[in-house]
């Protein structure tokens, strides 16, 4: 039997020798027992999804305010976050996967915020890049600006920095992976996703 | 043509007009046609910038004109009562002037008389009161 193992960083495919191989109940021939181990493997579905979504998570076009610049520049070949399979910015939220909210949520952009992660399929994500996507920023007292993108949205990723580097975006899309692929990590120990 | 001359050659046709340096004042009954006469012949044909100040007591709308082809500038200040917060658009004169107008009516509320779409422009429709005012008093922020 092989299985995924629990709560790894890489999951890497474990081989579990003491179970049988469902494929030992159909047929003694070792050549196709070996032929069929070798190639075939069993893991929970929501897995193998999961492993597929973090690997190529399509974010959103999506920039608000100085932090869009950053987020552009990610992209772009010096930071090359297409390293990691998430270059496909889309620009529909109906083909997007995550939403970076890149900069400042004024009440006046709010709705639109909203209207566009609920025109986002699921399963969706939400990273909030910068201090004013985080709580306001300096402008938290201000009579416009939303105070942190958690008033309006689920957050996943929270990354600091004002604007943080496309290193820092780089590291906050690599801890969403994490969570992407293993949702128990982030619930018991994040720091653990940090490797 | 400095702008000197265009106030002195302007004050037999408008009583209230003032001079100082590059600036001009006038009331806002007189406004409008000042305007026109400020584009049609001494060629004001670019209103570069209009904004307001709030002194406290009064307020004073303040359009920055510049002519494209000699390149000089005049400023052309209005003053507006506290109160009674209207002054004549000069969208007629510079169909430009129509968003200005607007982001001064959403921030210090003075109102543009015949504006044809007085509108909030960066603030959300719901909001009250204009936050440029000295009197706005703002409550509110993180965790209220």
């Amino acid at each position: 039997m092989v299985c995924l193992e629990e709560r790894s960083i890489g999951m890497e495919i474990k081989k579990d020798l003491q179970t049988k191989h469902p494929v030992e109940d159909l047929t003694d021939d070792p050549v196709i027992i070996e032929q069929v181990k070798r190639t075939i493997t069993l893991a929970p579905l929501e897995k193998i999804l999961n492993l597929a979504r973090s690997n190529s998570l399509w974010p959103m076009t999506f920039g608000l305010a100085c932090c869009a610049i950053e987020m552009m520049a990610a992209g772009g070949p010096r930071f090359d976050l297409a390293r990691f399979g998430y270059e496909v910015f889309r620009p529909s939220p109906r083909q997007a996967d995550v939403m970076i909210i890149a900069g400042t949520i004024t009440k006046k952009m709010a709705p639109f915020v909203k209207r566009l992660y609920e025109q986002m399929p699921e399963p969706k994500w939400v990273v909030a890049m910068g201090s004013c996507a985080i709580s306001g920023g300096p402008f938290v007292d201000s009579y416009s600006v939303v105070p942190g993108a958690d008033k309006l949205l689920p957050v996943d990723v929270y990354i600091p920095g004002c604007p943080p580097r496309p290193d820092a975006l780089i590291h906050g899309m690599l801890l969403l992976k994490e969570k992407v692929k293993n949702p128990k990590v982030v619930e018991e120990k994040p720091w653990k996703a940090i490797k | 043509m400095e702008s000197n001359k265009v106030a002195e050659q302007l004050q037999e046709y408008f009583q209230s007009i003032g001079n100082n340096r590059k600036v001009l004042t006038v009331s806002p009954d007189e406004l409008i046609p000042l305007m026109y006469r400020l584009r049609d012949e001494y060629e004001f044909n670019y209103l570069t910038d209009e904004t307001a100040v709030d002194y406290g007591d009064y307020f004073e709308v303040i359009y920055n004109l510049s002519r494209v082809p000699q390149g000089d500038i005049l400023m052309v200040k209005t003053k507006v009562d506290k109160e009674k917060a209207e002054v004549p658009s000069v969208f007629e004169v510079w169909p430009g002037a129509i968003w200005f107008e607007r982001e001064i009516f959403d921030l210090l509320g003075i109102k543009f008389t015949n504006h044809p779409d007085l509108r909030r422009i960066l603030l959300d429709d719901s909001f009250e009161g204009h936050p440029l005012r000295k009197d706005f008093q703002w409550v509110g922020g993180r965790e209220v």
